[in-house]
């Protein structure tokens, strides 16, 4: 039975760009950034999802989303608090099943429930309510735009703040000379050891990936989970015509790797042929500008080198 | 057990909440527990799980995601109903301030407990009053048949079509949630006639009806606007309540108000209480009134909205009257006394009097002896400083309990 649901996706699947379905669920025209990489990966997370979600907000950048009177979106949407997210999914998800089982609600009237929040609250004060519902086995999808800080209070340092990246709460210092001196927290791997039925990691710019992934996530039941990789022009100090090139890098370099947890194994579905120097992705950022200048910082540069040495050393084939 | 129509049973005050629940046909219960309100969602719990209840009970993980998954499920078109106490109340402010302004219809139960530091079990209303400007409808219990009651007319208050808010029920933690009174069950058939199955007056969510809501709000002008939304709709309560109590009392022949007048008419002497020590102030109104004092009590149950016209109207021409809040807003005393001086301020026919009093924090008892040096301190023509409950008994016993653990002085009375 197995065999055959993975049989027909691979039949579906998307396979170039001219495939994704043209329909716009988020109209063009919002509040955020011009630039943002979460952006276009929800819009293009939307394009596979469909009309008929409710999206629960935590507080961050997202939820400028839908300011009073106006939403882009097609679907429904439900501002909540910055951890409350996905108890709110929860009470959506529950009320939805009983009004379906119990006052005759038609199916067709059903909705897919999505949390979309910032890596600031997911890593933070919405992981404790995330491993419940992922271990009452909530039937949800989470979209975790990460941007790797606080973006929507002006880019102060998260649990997703990656080691010698300059936030307004980890600034670099003579005596602090990396910035953040704590590596980005293995968001996947806490993820992961609740073993749900789905978790990926995305980017926008790999949209053939990312839609794949969706319908994959689309035709499942329980918590499907994904982190997307989120470039973010004023945050992370780049041209916003650039967040393709630094979503690029962010993956050749093997610093953000594209993945999913399914059946219990992780497969890299994007995986860098050679990866390019870390350094290529970090000298494109002013985050980074203090490794380069006013004096090169090689270790500091070696160590987040070898970090990602070390993770894609534990895949390597 | 089969309901048969208005059965007498002895029921505790959480199990009248569960009763509550359970009558009025809840379909969801999303829970936490926090002693001394466990034995209301352990009853719902059971009562879902062996089918005398329909829906869905979810454990949740924390009080703050229960008030989220209520508000969102009530925004999703369920009756809703969930349970809380003292720090729960407290972990689930801010949850409880954002479905308050989502506009949602449910029901909460608060069963009543001092808060930390020190942490304590026993009941004071810190807590509950903590709610006071969520703008969320506050019903205070003395019973448990007004727990049961209450329960009941909260659904008919917050699915309103002028209210459109969660409702708060409160009771006392020990002295009422542990305490078993006889309760009359009203029947079921009776109570749906009364309460009909959630027709919900606003949109819910369902694919057929997109839309955004609790959206962020920009400029000063723009916010006012849903918080004065708000707080109209909160004081359309006071006329709804008189509407709904009036139906319930022609139904049920139990008939209540936004207070209880206990003895008012002639009184010179007033205890102005709330929760089950109104009992214990009834009590003592008993007593005074056998000893030729002429003593009354005003019990608040409906304390947001404030009915400050109803409360004037109780209090006037009464000479002598006692604010005895169970809390303290250290700093500055007594959270509902400025709120009686504002509602009898502008009145001619205002009490001579208004004293302060400070009693029963963390359940500690108040006694008939209190109640005398109350009247004491109403004939000595009070200020505005509080008198407070805690007396030589309090502090010997204070004394003892530390020289069985060593310390080597006396506590200094505070």
């Amino acid at each position: 039975m197995k065999a055959t649901i993975s049989d027909s996706l691979e039949e579906s699947k998307y396979k170039k760009v001219t495939d994704l379905n043209p329909e716009e669920e988020i109209a063009p025209g919002s509040a955020l950034c011009a630039g943002c990489g979460g952006l276009e990966g929800m819009r293009l997370a939307m394009k596979v999802l469909g009309e008929n979600t409710l999206t629960c907000n935590a507080a961050g950048c997202f939820t400028l989303i839908s300011v009073y009177p106006f939403t882009p979106l097609k679907g429904s949407w439900l501002y909540t608090t910055m951890s409350g997210p996905v108890p709110a999914a929860q009470g959506v998800r529950d009320a939805l099943d009983i009004r379906m089982q119990k006052h005759g609600l038609p199916k067709a009237e059903d909705l897919q429930v999505i949390v979309v929040a910032g890596d600031g609250s997911t890593n933070d004060m919405g992981l404790s309510p995330t491993s419940a519902a992922i271990h009452r086995n909530l039937d949800f999808i989470y979209f975790c735009y990460d941007n790797e800080a606080y973006g929507n209070t002006g880019f102060q340092h998260s649990g997703a703040s990656p080691l010698g990246s300059y936030t307004m709460t980890s600034p670099n210092t003579p005596e602090h000379p990396a910035g953040s001196e704590q590596t980005k927290k293995d968001l996947f791997g806490i993820w992961m050891a609740h073993n749900p039925p789905y978790l990926a990691t995305v980017s926008p710019r790999e949209p053939i990936d990312l839609s794949n992934k969706f319908k994959k996530a689309k035709g499942m039941k329980g918590p499907r989970l994904f982190i997307c990789l989120s470039p973010c022009p004023t945050g992370w100090g780049f041209d916003p015509k650039d967040t393709h090139l630094i979503a690029k890098l962010a993956v050749d370099t093997g610093i953000f790797p594209i993945k999913e947890f399914v059946d219990g194994k992780v497969i890299h579905t994007k995986r860098p042929r050679k990866r390019l120097p870390v350094e290529k992705y970090l000298e494109r950022q002013k985050r980074f500008q203090h490794l380069f200048a006013p004096k090169r910082r090689d270790d500091i540069i070696a160590q987040i080198q070898s970090n990602v040495d070390a993770y894609w050393e534990q895949y390597d084939e | 057990m089969e309901l048969t129509r208005n059965k007498q049973i002895m029921l505790t005050g959480n199990k009248a909440a569960a009763w509550g629940a359970r009558l009025a046909g809840v379909d969801y219960v999303p829970a936490f527990p926090i002693t001394p309100q466990t034995e209301i969602v352990e009853t719902l719990a059971q009562w879902f799980a062996d089918g005398h209840m329909h829906g869905k009970y979810t454990n949740m993980d924390s009080e703050h995601s229960m008030f989220m998954a209520a508000g969102a499920a009530a925004a999703s078109g369920v009756r809703v109903f969930t349970a809380s106490s003292s720090q729960g109340i407290l972990y689930g402010l801010e949850a409880l301030h954002t479905i308050a302004g989502w506009r949602v219809p449910l029901v909460l139960v608060n069963v009543s407990r001092a808060l930390a530091t020190p942490i304590t079990l026993e009941p004071d209303h810190n807590d509950v009053l903590s709610l006071r400007d969520t703008g969320i409808i506050q019903l205070h219990a003395e019973t448990a048949q007004e727990v049961l009651d209450y329960i009941l007319m909260a659904y008919r208050i917050a699915e309103d079509p002028e209210v459109c808010l969660p409702v708060l029920v409160n009771l006392d933690g020990f002295y009422l949630s542990f305490t078993r009174e006889p309760v009359v069950l009203p029947d079921e058939a009776e109570v749906r006639e009364f309460l009909p199955l959630f027709k919900p007056s606003q949109p819910v969510f369902q694919a057929s009806e997109p839309m955004a809501r609790a959206s962020a709000v920009f400029g000063g002008g723009n916010y006012s606007y849903f918080k004065i939304q708000h707080h109209l709709a909160a004081q359309n309560v006071v006329n709804v309540y008189q509407k709904i109590t009036q139906e319930f009392g022609e139904r049920f022949g139990r008939f209540y108000d936004a207070v209880e007048r206990y003895r008012l008419d002639d009184a010179e002497y007033v205890f102005v209480m709330s929760n089950s020590f109104a009992t214990k102030g009834k009590a003592a109104v008993q007593h005074l009134r056998k000893n030729g004092i002429k003593a009354g009590l005003l019990k608040l149950s409906l304390l947001r909205p404030f009915p400050s016209q109803i409360i004037a109207d109780a209090l006037a021409h009464r000479p002598k009257v006692a604010v005895i809040d169970q809390n303290l807003a250290p700093g500055m005393g007594g959270i509902l006394y400025p709120e009686i001086l504002k509602a009898v301020y502008r009145r001619e026919d205002r009490p001579q009097h208004l004293l302060s009093v400070i009693g029963g924090l963390g359940g500690r008892d108040i006694q008939e002896g209190d109640f005398i040096s109350i009247l004491q301190r109403l004939d000595e023509a009070p200020g505005d400083d509080p008198l407070f409950l805690f007396d030589e008994k309090d502090l010997k016993q204070f004394d003892q309990l530390r020289q069985i653990a060593g310390f080597p002085r006396e506590a200094r009375i505070p």
